[in-house]
C-alpha cells in the first residue's frame, strides 16, 4: 500500500495505482480524452495534468499514467494546472476544431477559440482504438501509419484490413467519431450488428444490455451468441467496467427444480407476422409497420424518442390503420383478436395529437365493448379520423395518379360508400392478430392442457370456471387462455393467484372420488397393474402379498382396471357392472 | 325396408378430456349430425375394455366409436396409447367373429374439435348404415329376453372354466 496526498485529501492505495485512479477513488474529478477504464494508460491527450509538489520544487505530469508513490503530494486545482491544461486544449482544439468531446472540454475551461493555426482533422491520436483492437479484440487490425505530422490511425499499407472482424469497437471507445475508424476505411467485411429485441430490430443493441427500461430484475445480461469474450475469449471490457465484480464469464445456465402445490400458466401471445399477408406489404415496402413497431416508435424510449417519423425521417402527412390483419379471416385466423380496435384508435389518437396526419382506420367492425371504450371512438370521430368500413385489398408503391407518386396507396373497398378507394398515404400499420405461442403446444402438453379452438388453452368450463384448467391445481391466465386487453389480464391474473392461494390456505387436497381399488380377495398377484399405471399409483404390498393403490396418487383414470386379468381392479364410479348397465340401458 | 332407411345404433365411449369436450362444443356450436349415436362418458380412453364393446354389439349395437385425446395429449399421459394397441388386438377378434372391421371405429378427436366429432358420428353412422344391421343379438334372442339370455351365456362359459366369483 501507498499513501499519498490529493488536494489535501489523504488515501491509501495499492502499489501500481495511477494518480488519476486514486484521484477517481477521491470523487476529484480530472478531465481526461484518451483514458479508458479497460485499457492501459497511453498518456496522449494531455490534458489529465496535475502538479506534483516535491520538496524542492514541483512538476507536471499526465496523472494516467504516473504511478502513486508513497508521501507524493499531488495538485490538481493549481493555477498552473489550469494553465497548462488550457494550452493543451487550444493545441487540441487547433487540430481538431469540430470534435465535440474537444470543445466541450474547452469550453468547460473557457476557451471558445483556438490561438493556434486551425487545422480539420477529426482524430487527435488519442489511440484508444488501437489499443482497444489490439488489447481487448486481440485483433490488431488497425495502428499508427507514418510518424510526426503524417501521422495517422489506419490499417496496414492505408488498405482494407483482411483480419478486422467488423466488431465495430474502435467506434465505439473513439471520442472523436472520428472518420477514420468507420468500416468503409477499415475492412471489406460487411458488419452484423445487433438488432434490439424490444425495439423491435429498428434500433441495435450492445451485447451486454439491459432487455428494456422496465425490466425486472433491472439488471443487464450477457449475450452469448454476440459477446467477443464469450465467443473468442478476447475483450472483456465490461469487467474492467462492473466495481461491483458481478461480471462473471464462466457462469452456466443451472436449471433448478422446485416442487410446488399449483402452477398459474401465463405464457402469453405471440403477434400475427404480416408478412403471410404477402399483399400488405409488410417486410417488403417502406413504411409498412406492424403494431408493435408503430409502438416502438411512438414511445419516448422507442428509437426515434417519441417522434412519430417515416423511414425517411419525415413527420408523415397521412396515416392508414388496417385493421383485422390476420383476425376474422377464415385464412388466418377465425376468431376476433379483441384489442386490436381499441389499440388502433390509440394510435389514431397519437398520431393526430403529434404529427396532426391525417389518419384514416380501415375496419371491418369497431368492437369498442369496455369501460369507457365507445367514448373513446366516439371522441376519435370527433377528432376527425376517417373511419372507413372495409376490408383492405392491398397496399401497393405503384402510383397510377400524380398524387400517388412516391406514397403507399391503400386499396380498400369502402362498404358504407358502395366504393373502391385508393388511399395514397405515408404511413401504413397493420393491426395484426394475437395468436397463441409457437411452442404452445408444448406448453400445453408439460402441463396436461386441453386447446380450445384456435388454439388457445382450454378453461375448464367457460362460465363457471374460466380461470381453472382441466387439471386440479393449474391455473390460467392472460391472453394465452384466449385474446384479451390489460385489464381483463390483471382480473384473471389476479383470480388465478387467488386460486391458488385457496388451494394453500385449505391445508388440505380434496380427491376425486374415481379412483380405483384392488379387491384382495381377486388379486392373483400378477403385478400386471403396476406396470401399467402411468403414475406409480400401484405399488405391491410384500406383507399382504398383494397389489395396492396409493389412492393419493391415483388420478383415477381406469388403465389398470382394463389391464387386470382376474377383474381384481374396479375404479369407483365406472365399475365394469355400472357400465353394462349404461349399455343395457342405451340399447334396450 | 325399401322405403324406410335403416336407422343404426349406435354406441360412443368418449374420453371426459377431449372427446366429450370435443361432442359437448359440437352441441353447444350448434353442429347437425346424426342422432345415432349415444354418448358414454368414461374418463379415459384406456378405461374402454374391449369387453365393453362386445358387450355392446352383443346388446344390439350396430357399431361403436371409441374417442379419445391425440396422442402425445391424453390426460393421464398414455392411455390413449393402451386404447390404440387394445383396438388392433379387438379388431382381429372382430374378424374371427365374423364382425367387419369397420363396425368399429377409433378416432382421436380433442376437446377443440366439435366439427371432427359431428363428421365422424356423420361418417360412421353413413358406413354402418351402409354395411346394415348387425343384429348379433339374434343369436340368443330366441332363448329369451336379450339380457337375460347374454348373462346366462356367460354364467354357463364361467361355469366351464370354473371362474370362480
Amino acid at each position: 500500500m501507498v499513501s499519498l496526498t490529493i488536494d489535501g485529501k489523504k488515501i491509501d492505495v495499492e502499489h501500481g495505482t495511477t494518480v488519476l485512479q486514486a484521484a477517481e477513488k477521491l470523487g476529484i474529478w480530472i478531465p481526461t480524452l484518451c483514458h479508458h477504464r479497460s485499457l492501459t494508460p497511453y498518456g496522449a491527450c494531455r490534458v489529465c495534468l496535475v502538479e506534483l509538489q516535491w520538496p524542492r520544487g514541483s512538476s507536471i505530469e499526465a496523472s494516467c499514467v504516473y504511478p502513486a508513490a508513497d508521501g507524493m503530494s499531488v495538485r490538481t486545482d493549481t493555477d498552473r494546472v489550469v494553465r497548462t491544461r488550457k494550452i493543451m486544449l487550444e493545441l487540441l482544439l487547433a487540430r481538431c476544431p469540430e470534435v465535440r468531446a474537444i470543445r466541450d472540454l474547452a469550453g468547460h475551461f473557457g476557451i471558445t477559440r483556438s490561438r493556434f493555426p486551425q487545422q480539420d482533422s477529426d482524430c487527435f491520436l488519442c489511440g484508444m482504438c488501437v489499443r482497444v483492437c489490439n488489447e481487448r479484440m486481440g485483433v490488431g487490425a488497425i495502428n499508427f501509419l507514418h510518424r510526426g505530422v503524417e501521422k495517422k490511425v489506419s490499417p496496414p499499407y492505408d488498405a482494407h484490413s483482411p483480419i478486422c472482424i467488423a466488431c465495430g469497437a474502435c467506434q465505439v471507445v473513439c471520442p472523436a467519431h472520428s472518420r477514420s475508424v468507420e468500416f468503409d476505411r477499415l475492412t471489406s467485411h460487411t458488419p452484423r450488428p445487433i438488432p434490439s429485441e424490444f425495439d423491435e430490430g429498428l434500433s441495435q443493441r450492445a451485447a451486454v444490455y439491459i432487455p428494456f427500461a422496465q425490466a425486472v430484475p433491472h439488471k443487464p445480461v450477457i449475450d452469448a451468441e454476440h459477446c467477443i469474450r464469450l465467443q473468442t475469449g478476447a475483450c472483456g471490457a465490461c469487467q474492467a467496467f462492473c466495481d461491483a465484480g458481478a461480471i462473471d464469464f464462466d457462469q452456466q445456465d443451472t436449471f433448478r427444480e422446485i416442487e410446488v402445490g399449483s402452477i398459474v400458466v401465463a405464457t402469453g401471445f405471440e403477434v400475427f407476422d404480416g408478412r403471410q399477408i404477402a399483399r400488405y406489404g409488410y417486410g417488403r415496402l417502406k413504411n409498412v409497420m406492424s403494431a408493435l413497431d408503430f409502438e416502438r416508435i411512438s414511445h419516448a424510449s422507442g428509437p426515434t424518442n417519441g417522434e412519430i417519423l417515416t423511414s425517411e425521417g419525415q413527420p408523415p402527412e397521412s396515416v392508414a390503420i388496417i385493421h383485422c390483419v390476420g383476425s376474422r379471416d377464415e385464412h388466418y385466423h377465425e376468431y376476433c383478436s379483441r384489442v386490436c380496435c381499441m389499440y388502433s384508435l390509440k394510435f389514431a389518437h397519437l398520431v393526430k395529437e403529434k404529427t396532426g396526419a391525417e389518419v384514416y382506420n380501415c375496419y371491418i367492425d369497431m368492437r369498442t365493448p369496455g369501460k369507457g371504450y365507445e367514448e373513446f371512438y366516439k371522441r376519435l370521430l370527433h377528432e376527425g379520423v376517417q373511419f372507413i368500413r372495409g376490408k383492405v385489398a392491398e397496399v401497393t408503391d405503384v402510383a397510377e395518379t400524380e398524387e400517388e407518386e412516391g406514397k403507399l396507396v391503400v386499396v380498400c373497398e369502402d362498404t358504407l360508400l358502395g366504393l373502391t378507394r385508393r388511399l395514397p398515404v405515408d404511413m401504413v400499420i397493420l393491426s395484426a392478430a394475437l395468436q397463441p405461442g409457437a411452442d404452445s403446444d408444448h406448453v400445453a402438453r408439460l402441463f396436461s392442457l386441453s386447446c380450445s379452438q384456435g388454439d388457445f388453452f382450454l378453461e375448464k368450463h367457460p362460465k363457471l370456471a374460466p380461470v381453472e384448467a382441466a387439471t386440479e391445481g393449474i391455473y390460467l391466465a392472460g391472453a394465452c387462455q384466449g385474446p384479451k386487453d390489460i385489464p381483463d389480464s390483471v382480473a384473471q391474473g389476479a383470480a388465478a393467484a387467488a386460486c391458488a392461494l385457496s388451494l394453500a390456505d385449505r391445508g388440505k387436497y380434496v380427491l376425486e372420488p374415481i379412483t380405483s381399488e384392488i379387491v384382495p380377495e381377486r388379486c392373483s398377484r400378477c403385478k400386471t397393474c403396476i406396470t401399467s399405471c402411468p403414475y406409480s399409483a400401484i405399488v405391491f404390498d410384500e406383507q399382504h402379498d398383494i397389489s395396492l393403490i396409493i389412492e393419493e396418487l391415483c388420478k383415477g383414470c381406469g388403465t389398470c382396471v382394463v389391464t387386470c386379468p382376474s377383474g381384481a381392479a374396479r375404479q369407483k364410479g365406472f365399475e365394469d357392472v355400472q357400465i353394462y348397465a349404461e349399455l343395457d340401458g342405451i340399447l334396450t | 325396408m325399401a322405403d324406410t332407411q335403416f336407422e343404426p345404433k349406435l354406441v360412443g365411449f368418449l374420453c371426459r378430456w377431449c372427446s366429450y369436450t370435443g361432442a359437448d362444443l359440437a352441441g353447444t356450436s350448434r353442429k347437425e349430425y346424426p342422432p345415432n349415436l349415444t354418448p358414454l362418458r368414461v374418463m379415459c380412453s384406456g378405461r374402454v375394455d374391449p369387453t365393453f364393446v362386445l358387450h355392446a354389439l352383443a346388446q344390439g349395437a350396430d357399431g361403436v366409436l371409441i374417442a379419445g385425446c391425440h396422442p402425445g395429449d391424453c390426460h393421464y399421459k398414455e392411455g390413449n396409447y393402451k386404447a390404440m394397441r387394445r383396438y388392433r388386438m379387438l379388431l382381429e377378434l372382430l374378424d374371427t367373429f365374423g364382425i367387419e372391421r369397420d363396425r368399429v371405429r377409433l378416432e382421436w378427436i380433442s376437446a377443440s374439435e366439435g366439427d371432427l366429432f359431428a363428421e365422424t358420428v356423420a361418417d360412421l353412422t353413413d358406413k354402418v348404415r351402409q354395411l346394415g344391421p348387425l343384429n348379433w343379438s339374434a343369436n340368443w334372442e330366441e332363448n329369451g329376453e336379450r339380457s337375460e339370455a347374454l348373462q346366462a351365456i356367460v354364467l354357463e362359459h364361467e361355469r366351464a372354466m370354473e371362474v370362480v366369483r
